[in-house]
C-alpha cells in the first residue's frame, strides 16, 4: 500500500473542515500594517517640527481648510464599499458605477490637493525648501497623494475590467483587497487632516 | 532510528526533482517563482556578500593589527567599515535568513509553495538590486584606485554627516538607495511569509502544532512591518534632504539630527531581534533532533519569542544613552533592555532542558548549535553590562561595544547559520556535508572567533573608540589588536573551509537521502531535493512532529498533545 508521508493517526478534530483566511486580505493588512508605519514616522516628524521653524510662514497664515476634497474622498470609502457588495451579489453594473463613482471622487481629492499646492507654490511661493513647516507638510501631504494616486490607477483598471465586462462574482474577494487598500487611505487622510490642518493650524 | 522505512515508501519516487541543464539553467533561475529556488538564490547572494564584507573586515584587521599603519588610507578605511556593517546588516544577515525561511517555510507547514509567489520573486529581485547597487559605488567617481564613491558615513549614517554639505558626490545617495530598495524587498517578503504561515498550513497544522522555526519567522516579519517602514521613511526623508532641499536633518534650518537617530534606531534595534529570532529558530530546530528529544516548553518558546518582539520594539533608544534624554528617558530604556532578557533567558533554560538528559548526538550541527548557545549567552551579558546607563556612557562607541555586538552577530548568528547549513544541506542539495571538514570549520572557527571577538573587549575598556583608522603605540592596545587581527585570520581560513566544503559536498557528498538526521518536521517527508510541488499528496498532521507519529505508529505524539 502506497503510505503517504504524513497520514498519520490524527486526532478528531483535524477531522472539521479545514479553513483558513483568504491570503489576499492577509497580505494586504500586513501591507496595510507597513504603510502605517511609514505614515507614523512622517506624521512624528511632522508633529515634533510645529513651530521649530526658524522662518516664517506658518501653517495658520497659509493654509485653509480642505473641506470638499476630503468630503470626497471619505465618501468614496462608501462607494467602494458599495462596489465590493453588489459585486459580491452579482451585479456587475452596479459594480461598474460605484467604481466609476469612486474613481471621479478620487480624482476630485487630488484635484483639490493639486489646486491647493498650485495655491502655495505659485502664489505664496512657499516649497519644501521654505523652511521646516514647508519640508514636513510637503512630504507628509505628498506621500498620502502618492497613496492615492496607486489606489486610483489600480481602482482605474479594475474599472475598466468590470466596463469590458471581464469582472465576474468570483472576482468579488480581490476587489475586497483592494478596497481595503482603499479604506486605509481614507483613513490615514483622517489622520493628515487632524494632525496638518487641525492641530497644525 | 530503526524505522526510516515508512518515510522513504511515502515519497513520491515518479517524479524526483529535476535538473534541465544548458542555457535554459539560467533562464529558469532569472524567472523562478517557486519558493525553494528563490530560497537557495538569497542564500548564495547572501553568502558572496558574506565574503566579500569578510574580507573587508580583514583588511580593517590588517590595518589596525599593528599601531600606526598606513596599508590602507583613512578614507579607505571609512568606506570599509561602512560597507562592512551595512552588507553584513542588510545584504548578508536579512537575505540569508530569509533565503532559509523561504525554502523551509512552506515545506514545514505542508504546503506548496508561498502565499504569492510573483512577490517572492519581485522581493528577492529589488534586494539583490539593492546589494548590487550599494557595490557599484566602488566603481564610481575616482574608480576601484580610490576606492570609488563607496559610501564613507558609517552604518547608521548619521546627521548631519549625511547633508549633500557635508557628503557631496553620490556616496551617500548609493548607500540611501541601496537600503530603501533592500527595505521594499524585505517588507514584500515579510508579508508574504506572514499571509504564508496564516493561509497555506495544510490540514491539521494549527498554529500551536506548526515547527518552532515556523512561527519564529512569522514573529520576525510581523517585527519587519514596525522595525522596517521607519527606515524606509527615514531614507525617504534623507532622500528629499539631499535632492529637494528639504530640512529634516537639517541642523541649520532647525532640523533635528537627533530625531535620525531615533528614527534610524527605531529600526535598528529591532532589526537585531530580526536577525536574531530566525537564528533562535535554527537552534529551535537542531538542539531537539540531536538531543533525541522534544523540545521542552513549546509554548514557553512561542510566548517568549512573541514577548521578545514587543519588548523589542521599546528598547531603541538605548543606543543614545549618551546623546542626553535626561533621567526619565533613560530610565524607561534602562528598564526595558533589561527586561528583554528575561525572555531571551527563557528561551536559554528551555534549549539546556531539552539537552538535558537527551542522547547528545555531536554531529557539526549541533556543535554549532552549542556554540551558539554558550557565546549567545556572552553576549548577552555583556549586553546587560552596556543596558546600564553609566557603564554605557563609560564605553559607548568604544571596542566594547564592537565587541558586544559582533559578539551577538558572530558568535550567536553566524554560528546557529552554520549549524543550519550542516543540518539543511542535504535537504536542499540531496548531499550530506563532509563531516570532517564540519568539524575542522567548527574548531577554527570557534578558535579564531574567540581569539578576535574575547579579546576585542579589552582594547574597549582600555578606552579605544571603534572606527580609529590608526593608533599610537604604548597606550597597551597594539597587543590586543594584533591577536584580534591573528583571530581574524583563522575565521577566515575556517570560512574558506566552509565554503570548499559546500562546493565540494554538492559534487561530490554522501548521498542524503530523504531524512538523513531521523528528524520529525514535514520537510524531512519529501524527496532530498524535494519536486517542485513539494508534497505528491498534501500532508495531514496530527501533532508538532509529524515524522515521529508516522515513524511511530504505536505510540504517535498526537495521543499526548
Amino acid at each position: 500500500m502506497m503510505q503517504t508521508p504524513v497520514t498519520v493517526p490524527v486526532s478528531v478534530n483535524s477531522e472539521a473542515p479545514w479553513v483558513l483566511p483568504n491570503r489576499g486580505i492577509v497580505g494586504m493588512w500586513c501591507l496595510i500594517a507597513a504603510e502605517a508605519a511609514i505614515f507614523l514616522i512622517f506624521v512624528v516628524a511632522y508633529i515634533y517640527y510645529l513651530g521649530k521653524s526658524l522662518t516664517g510662514p506658518l501653517p495658520a497664515q497659509i493654509l485653509e481648510l480642505p473641506i470638499v476634497g476630503t468630503i470626497c474622498l471619505l465618501s468614496s470609502s462608501l462607494t467602494v464599499h458599495e462596489a465590493v457588495s453588489a459585486l459580491r451579489k452579482g451585479k456587475v453594473q452596479r459594480c461598474t458605477v460605484a467604481l466609476a463613482v469612486t474613481v471621479l471622487l478620487g480624482a476630485a481629492f487630488l484635484w483639490t490637493t493639486a489646486a491647493e499646492w498650485h495655491h502655495l507654490i505659485y502664489e505664496e511661493g512657499f516649497t519644501i525648501r521654505t523652511n521646516l513647516f514647508g519640508t514636513t507638510y510637503y512630504s507628509l501631504v505628498g506621500l498620502h497623494a502618492s497613496h492615492v494616486v496607486v489606489g486610483l490607477i489600480f481602482l482605474t483598471v479594475t474599472f475598466l475590467f468590470s466596463v469590458s465586462g471581464r469582472l465576474g462574482e468570483m472576482h468579488a474577494e480581490r476587489l475586497e483587497v483592494l478596497s481595503l487598500y482603499w479604506h486605509f487611505v481614507d483613513a490615514v487622510w483622517v489622520v493628515v487632516f487632524l494632525v496638518v490642518y487641525v492641530l497644525g493650524r | 532510528m530503526a524505522k526510516e522505512a515508512p518515510v522513504l515508501e511515502a515519497i513520491d519516487q515518479t517524479a524526483p526533482a529535476s535538473h534541465s541543464s544548458g542555457p535554459g539553467v539560467v533562464y529558469e533561475w532569472l524567472t523562478t517563482v517557486d519558493h525553494k529556488k528563490i530560497g537557495i538564490m538569497y542564500i548564495v547572494y547572501a553568502l558572496i556578500f558574506l565574503v566579500l564584507a569578510g574580507a573587508q573586515a580583514l583588511l580593517m584587521r590588517i590595518q589596525l593589527a599593528v599601531p600606526n599603519n598606513h596599508f590602507v588610507t583613512p578614507q579607505v578605511f571609512n568606506r570599509l567599515f561602512t560597507m562592512h556593517g551595512s552588507t553584513m546588516v542588510f545584504f548578508v544577515g536579512i537575505p540569508i535568513l530569509f533565503g532559509f525561511g523561504n525554502y523551509l517555510i512552506p515545506l514545514m507547514i505542508g504546503a506548496r509553495d508561498m502565499a504569492f509567489p510573483r512577490l517572492n520573486a519581485f522581493s528577492f529581485w529589488i534586494s539583490a538590486f539593492g546589494g548590487i547597487l550599494l557595490y557599484l559605488s566602488y566603481f564610481a567617481g575616482s574608480g576601484l584606485y580610490g576606492a570609488g564613491s563607496a559610501p564613507d558615513v558609517g552604518w547608521f549614517a548619521y546627521a548631519p554627516l549625511t547633508a549633500k554639505v557635508f557628503s557631496p558626490g553620490h556616496s551617500t545617495d548609493y548607500w540611501t538607495l541601496s537600503i530603501l530598495m533592500s527595505g521594499i524587498g524585505t517588507t514584500g517578503t515579510a508579508i508574504n511569509i506572514v499571509a504564508t504561515v496564516i493561509c497555506m498550513r495544510c490540514k491539521g497544522m494549527t498554529m500551536t502544532r506548526m515547527p518552532l522555526l515556523v512561527w519564529l519567522l512569522l514573529v520576525t516579519s510581523c517585527m519587519v512591518f514596525v522595525a522596517v517602514s521607519p527606515l524606509t521613511a527615514a531614507q525617504i526623508m534623507l532622500t528629499l534632504d539631499r535632492y529637494l532641499g528639504s530640512h529634516f536633518f537639517d541642523t541649520q534650518a532647525g532640523g533635528s539630527a537627533v530625531l535620525w537617530m531615533h528614527f534610524f534606531w527605531i529600526f535598528g534595534h529591532p532589526e537585531v531581534y530580526i536577525l536574531v529570532l530566525p537564528a533562535f529558530a535554527f537552534i529551535n530546530e537542531i538542539v531537539p533532533v540531536f538531543s533525541r528529544k522534544a523540545i521542552f516548553g513549546y509554548s514557553a518558546m512561542v510566548a517568549a519569542s512573541v514577548g521578545i518582539g514587543f519588548i523589542s520594539l521599546s528598547v531603541w533608544a538605548h543606543h543614545m544613552f549618551t546623546v542626553g534624554m535626561g533621567p526619565a528617558g533613560n530610565t524607561f530604556f534602562v528598564f526595558a533592555t533589561m527586561v528583554v532578557s528575561v525572555p531571551t533567558g527563557i528561551k536559554m533554560f528551555n534549549w539546556l532542558a531539552t539537552i538535558w538528559g537527551g542522547r547528545v548526538r555531536f554531529r557539526t550541527p549541533m556543535m554549532f548549535a552549542i556554540g551558539f548557545l554558550f557565546q549567545f549567552l556572552m553576549a548577552g551579558l555583556t549586553g546587560i553590562m552596556l543596558s546600564a546607563a553609566p557603564f554605557d556612557w563609560q564605553l559607548s562607541a568604544s571596542y566594547f561595544v564592537v565587541a558586544h555586538f559582533h559578539y551577538v552577530l558572530v558568535g550567536g548568528i553566524l554560528f546557529a547559520l552554520f549549524a543550519a547549513f550542516y543540518y539543511w544541506y542535504p535537504k536542499i542539495t540531496g548531499r550530506m556535508m563532509s563531516e570532517t571538514l564540519g568539524k575542522w570549520h567548527f574548531w577554527l572557527f570557534i578558535i579564531g572567533f574567540h581569539l578576535t571577538f574575547d579579546f576585542m573587549h579589552i582594547p574597549g575598556l582600555l578606552g579605544m573608540p571603534r572606527r580609529i583608522y590608526t593608533y599610537e603605540a604604548g597606550r597597551g592596545w597594539e597587543y590586543w589588536n594584533l591577536i584580534v587581527g591573528i583571530g581574524a585570520m583563522v575565521q577566515a581560513i575556517g570560512t574558506l573551509i566552509f565554503v570548499y566544503n559546500l562546493v565540494h559536498s554538492y559534487f561530490r557528498g554522501k548521498i542524503a537521502g530523504p531524512d538523513p538526521w531521523d528528524a520529525w518536521t514535514l520537510e524531512w517527508s519529501t524527496a532530498s531535493p524535494p519536486p517542485s510541488y513539494n508534497f505528491a499528496v498534501e500532508p495531514n498532521v496530527g501533532s508538532r512532529r509529524p515524522l515521529w507519529d508516522l515513524k511511530h505508529p504505536e505510540d504517535p505524539d498526537s495521543s499526548y498533545e
